[in-house]
């Protein structure tokens, strides 16, 4: 599939952010005045920046507005609603803590609940897809709240929580690739199921229907990159797992607190390129691809 | 509605004869040449006259080699558009309800005016049938000539998708396939007619004719001749004369 950034950008910033109004939530003792409105500002910037980058793949992201139409069938369209219910209920969660020093625990339960809601129906979009094995597991949504809540964790500096919901996350991550590794194989849609042509002989993509590319391959048959798969893999786990519990076990929590942070956020972004760019899609099988 | 309808009046459909069809292309010429100046947005192309022409299109003709255990292979060409499918995964993905699947004959179509253009429901079709148009940024699919089959206003003949009016080997068919009586149905029990990617769950409307076992050389008319092949043997195995003193003596260089 092809890793287009705005959607890379949006799972991974959105993700973090979500993660951290979740923590924002749920806090027993929320901070109040200008420490919350900082914390909340950098949530609401992330998930907000997020969304926003999101429509910018779309082809006529000025009728975006329609997308919340068909929340019966489309997980689409249910992200967008639980987006909207956590933003605003957490938004009014935040200004009362912000601005009268009051805490609504209710209200941050309902914003919590609906920032992981959000997290789980994007992480749907990509589960829901038999066309792509590789995503087609409820290990998918998994990972992608993990990633979600550990990032938020050591966003709000938690750094105990942080430090086990990272490696949580990492061994996730871990499984997700090595299990996906053989999801297509599994999936038992091939060449012969393809074409229907297996009973006759061996199946060869002999002639593709056009001489140029076209919007299938390049959006659903994206080879590059590839074969530096193994090695991303490993840069995308150092960077996301390893360096950031090596440097919460170091002293002075707030200096390496937010190289912790960024060594993370890289490694989430080489693990979302990932995603997409190993990702296969069953339609290549029609052009003699994967 | 994104919502599939529980069962539709008709299943209009293809059957399409991979016996038959040849790879002319010509329905893909015939179809790009309809949709693009019917219904909906244009069927844009990019850069057609330079470097890197690429293009929508509704209907694509892949080619196949299939190599049996023995005897030579096959060369099958492979005519894919929109499968039209009973539970079709495109639709009830699609966040505006742009996509839908019509109950009166079971056409899957794209409402354009409410087309965001966020491709989910190219990644969501298994057969690769949708394609975003570059130009207009919404989704463009097979329409079945919607706007032909329903016409009043052509002659009867025409009043069929213009793949189907076009094929020049008589390698397409239309017709309801949800009808066991018709025309379609009996070719497609006739002959076998299969499904594509059947593990994919989605009930495609669209059947497959395989094509018919081939003739094979060495089969038994060939075996009458073999009898008198002893006889046909080479004469002379060895080059005699100049011919062999020249062999030899290449040999010994």
């Amino acid at each position: 599939m092809h890793p287009a950034p705005s959607i890379i950008a949006f799972s991974t910033f959105s993700g973090l952010g979500l993660g951290l109004l979740f923590w924002l939530g749920v806090d027993t003792t929320a901070p109040t005045g200008w420490v919350a409105f900082a914390f909340f500002a950098i949530g609401y910037i992330f998930a907000v920046g997020g969304l926003i980058s999101s429509t910018f793949h779309l082809g006529r992201p000025e009728r975006a507005i329609k997308a919340f139409t068909q929340w019966q069938t489309s997980w689409l369209s249910r992200e967008a609603w639980c987006a909207v219910a956590a933003l605003v209920s957490m938004g009014i969660y935040a200004f009362l803590l912000v601005f009268f020093d009051t805490q609504i625990h209710v209200l941050g339960w309902i914003g919590a609940f609906f920032c992981l809601m959000t997290v789980y129906t994007t992480s749907m979009i990509y589960a829901q897809l038999k066309t792509v094995p590789r995503w087609n597991t409820v290990l998918t949504s998994v990972l992608f709240i993990a990633l979600s809540i550990a990032g938020g964790a050591l966003l709000s500096g938690r750094v105990t929580i942080a430090l086990v919901l990272l490696v949580i996350a990492g061994g996730l991550q871990f499984v997700w690739w090595k299990t996906g590794d053989t999801r297509f194989k599994e999936s038992g849609t091939d060449m012969n199921t393809a074409t229907g042509l297996g009973n006759i002989g061996e199946v060869r993509a002999f002639e593709p229907p056009h001489t140029g590319t076209n919007y299938l391959l390049n959006e659903m048959v994206y080879t590059i990159g590839r074969r530096h798969a193994e090695k991303l893999r490993l840069i995308a786990l150092a960077l996301m797992l390893v360096v950031p519990v090596l440097l919460l076990m170091l002293p002075f929590p707030h200096v390496f607190g937010v190289l912790a942070l960024l060594s993370h956020v890289a490694g989430v972004l080489v693990s979302r390129w990932l995603f997409f760019a190993e990702a296969e899609h069953v339609v290549g099988l029609y052009y003699g691809m994967r | 509605m994104t919502m599939l309808p529980e069962k539709t009046e008709r299943k209009m459909g293809l059957v399409i004869d991979l016996d038959t069809c040849v790879g002319c292309h010509a329905c893909v010429i015939s179809c790009k040449g309809w949709n693009t100046e019917n219904y909906g947005a244009p069927l844009s192309d990019q850069d057609p006259y330079g470097a890197n022409p690429s293009g929508t299109f509704l209907n694509r003709i892949h080619s196949y080699e299939v190599q049996p255990e023995s005897g030579p292979a096959q060369l099958i060409h492979f005519p894919k558009s929109c499968l039209h499918c009973e539970d079709a995964p495109c639709v009830t993905v699609c966040p505006t309800g742009a996509s839908y699947k019509r109950v009166e004959d079971g056409i899957v179509l794209v409402n354009e005016k409410d087309c965001i253009g966020c491709g989910l429901c190219a990644w969501a079709c298994p057969y690769g049938a949708r394609e975003l148009d570059q130009a207009e940024g919404v989704m463009k699919k097979c329409t079945l000539c919607v706007d032909r089959i329903y016409n009043d206003n052509l002659p009867e003949e025409d009043r069929v998708p213009a793949c189907v009016r076009t094929c020049p080997s008589n390698a397409r068919h239309f017709g309801d396939l949800g009808d066991p009586d018709s025309e379609v149905s009996q070719l497609v029990a006739e002959r076998g007619g299969m499904d594509l990617m059947p593990e994919q769950g989605t009930k495609p409307v669209n059947k497959y004719l395989p094509p018919r076992p081939k003739d094979r050389l060495n089969e038994s008319p060939r075996e009458e001749i073999d009898i008198l092949a002893p006889l046909l043997a080479p004469v002379a195995e060895e080059p005699k004369g100049f011919l062999g003193w020249l062999d030899k003596t290449l040999e010994k260089i």
